[in-house]
């Protein structure tokens, strides 16, 4: 099969790989129709997330056919289905507590030493992502191997479009968790680090959850203008002091809940965050905190602070102070996905949520290469792209 | 507005990096003159501080605060399982199951009173039940015999407020060529530590999710056990 495969730092290419089969008897291979780079994909391609190897198949966004079940599955050939990003047992203490992207099981035994010497616990196996999570080959690829099949994947009905569910995989239940962590109450300004994909998806849910303001901030104009068109207001940080103009658009208060959908590679100088890009580049495992930093400064007293944003290894200048002496909440995690997803397809199916709009580019499987140059390199332009792998390669 | 000096990236990077190094010293001297760790103990003694006096012991394990035990290395490791004693009893005492999910052993044996271990690589240890206590405890010995010297034990306790059971391996074994086997066993995680803990992990899969995970796209490509493992319907814990 053809799948888009790491070759070091800022290099992909479509490699051919031998097909997938069933392994363990819980396993369902998926013939993929759709599937999307990721925010975080950027992370991996950029080199700055560890245990990423050379040779492995990246993207953990992902639907398509099953075409073949193991003894234990429970589902069909022929079902069409979305795939969660996160491989969960369902079995285990957390999955049985709704906590699915902490599964015990789904981590191979020996790729769990390394989390552990790193966060102290090992993470559940992640498609496409990297080795501390698994190892996983992802879903940027013709056929996926799909372990735990009863219990991750959700069959969609046939009337509704690949564009229109693709995003249950991933970043629209984790901008719903980043807006539900965030526990939007009646009256509420929510202020969102980042207008990519997870952000404005944060922001549209945190609308839906009744929020009465919500403040987009970033510094790329046509994504500023996407959130506009959700009902959020928009603060251009290219242009505007944001601490400044968040305590202006609350009453002086500052907002009730904080959302970091920016991550690891946090733009610009301010919050200190140049010294954060100085370490990183060194290759220390140092995360770039600077939209987290501001966001801590900016939450109300007694406030919330949602973190969907990926972090995956140190920083230093975190503001311990703030943090403490303004008594913050503190929520986050990567996406347990399958808590949500029945209740978001129920919404699109509703037309309460429309995840469409997001898409700019559509690309064969083939073109990958060019979609995570132009998503990394053209932001405001390119902010969503998807990978269909039966479509033509467009002659350039 | 105000108007920012402009950063230039020269300057940024001189600044971090001078401020790098002091950090770094900064931590060598925390971590010298800290009066907890060994290295600032003996730094303490050399800087003329009075010897700390003995402490109350404490709660952990021992096999948390030091590894050799009479010229045994001892290891240990817990985990937690999904379900109820019984079933987790009625898979651990057959010792032949301990094969489907321990790295090192190719096979376990019923021989006599003991067992016989064939361990990956050829060597076999031969073993006797020493203790046991149905559904808490069993525990063997290697024989005069066996070519290793070791003993393990498995305990088996309920985990708090209908958690599972809680599974306790402890292995002692005399290292083959002492201390730098040990260290050469680390390198090639080889180390029993190691793989009691990643053996215990498989274990909880298999018991919890019926199967090892695994994240190799072909069969032939596998380099963990294999085995599955029938469960019992959800509500049984």
């Amino acid at each position: 099969m053809r799948a888009l495969t790491y070759h070091g730092k800022q290099k992909v290419q479509v490699d051919t790989h031998p097909d997938p089969e069933i392994v363990n008897p819980r396993d369902a291979i998926i013939e993929v129709t759709s599937t999307a780079i990721c925010g975080s994909d950027l992370h991996l391609f950029n080199g700055v997330i560890p245990g990423v190897l050379k040779g492995d198949i990246l993207g953990h966004e992902f639907m398509g056919i099953v075409v073949e079940v193991g003894p234990k599955s429970t589902l069909q050939k022929g079902q069409r289905v979305v795939v969660p990003f996160t491989i969960s047992c369902g079995a285990c203490f957390h999955c049985r507590n709704q906590e699915f992207s902490h599964c015990d099981n789904s981590n191979p035994a020996d790729k769990q030493d390394v989390s552990e010497a790193l966060y102290g616990h090992s993470m559940a196996g992640l498609f496409g992502y990297s080795h501390l999570t698994g190892g996983y080959p992802g879903g940027q690829a013709e056929y996926v191997r799909v372990p735990f099949s009863d219990v991750g994947p959700i069959v969609v009905p046939d009337h509704l479009t690949d564009e229109q569910v693709l995003f249950l995989s991933d970043i629209l239940p984790t901008g719903w968790m980043a807006a539900d962590q965030a526990t939007v109450e009646r009256g509420d300004t929510v202020a969102v680090w980042g207008a990519g994909p997870v952000g404005l998806f944060a922001a549209q849910s945190a609308r839906v959850m009744g929020a009465e303001q919500v403040i987009v901030i970033d510094h790329h104009p046509n994504r500023l203008r996407l959130a506009r068109q959700l009902g959020c207001k928009v603060i251009d940080r290219s242009q505007t002091n944001v601490l400044e103009a968040l305590m202006e658009m609350t009453g002086g208060q500052g907002p009730d809940a904080v959302i970091d959908a920016v991550g690891m590679e946090s733009h610009g100088l301010e919050n200190f965050n140049a010294f954060d890009a100085v370490k990183q580049k060194v290759g220390v495992g140092a995360d770039r905190i600077g939209a987290m930093r501001e966001a801590i400064l900016a939450v109300r007293k007694g406030g919330r602070v949602s973190i969907p944003g990926a972090y995956g290894g140190f920083s230093d200048k975190f503001p311990t102070g703030a943090l403490m002496e303004k008594g913050l909440t503190v929520r986050t995690g990567q996406t347990h996905v399958q808590r949500y997803y029945r209740d978001l397809l129920r919404r699109i199916e509703e037309g309460e949520i429309d995840t469409t709009f997001l898409i700019s580019h559509t690309l064969p499987l083939e073109d990958a290469p060019k979609g995570y140059d132009n998503f990394r390199n053209n932001q405001d332009e390119w902010t969503k792209v998807v990978l269909k792998p039966k479509m033509e390669k467009a002659h350039a | 507005m105000t108007r920012q000096t402009r950063l230039t990236e020269p300057a940024v990077v001189a600044t971090a990096a001078t401020l790098g190094l002091g950090a770094l010293a900064g931590l060598a001297a925390y971590a010298l003159l800290q009066p907890a760790s060994a290295p600032g103990r003996a730094a303490a003694g050399l800087l003329g501080r009075p010897p700390e006096p003995p402490r109350p012991g404490d709660d952990a394990p021992g096999r948390t605060k030091g590894s050799t035990f009479g010229g045994f290395a001892v290891t240990g490791r817990s985990v937690t399982i999904g379900k109820p004693r019984q079933e987790v009893w009625a898979f651990l005492r057959d010792l032949s199951n301990l094969a489907s999910f321990m790295e090192a052993v190719e096979s376990v044996q019923a021989e006599g009173e003991g067992h016989r271990w064939r361990l990956k690589g050829g060597t076999e240890v031969t073993t006797r039940l020493v203790n046991e206590h149905e559904g808490e405890q069993v525990a063997w010995r290697s024989t005069e015999d066996s070519p290793v010297e070791t003993e393990g034990k498995v305990m088996l306790h309920d985990a708090p407020a209908g958690r599972g059971t809680v599974v306790e391996a402890v292995l002692a074994w005399k290292p083959v060529a002492g201390a730098a086997g040990r260290l050469l066993g680390k390198l090639t995680q080889k180390d029993p530590l190691i793989q009691a803990r990643r053996d215990l992990k498989r274990l909880k899969m298999l018991l919890e999710a019926g199967e090892i995970a695994t994240n190799v796209n072909r069969r032939e490509q596998r380099n963990e056990p294999a085995a599955t493992h029938d469960l019992t319907p959800a509500e049984a814990t």
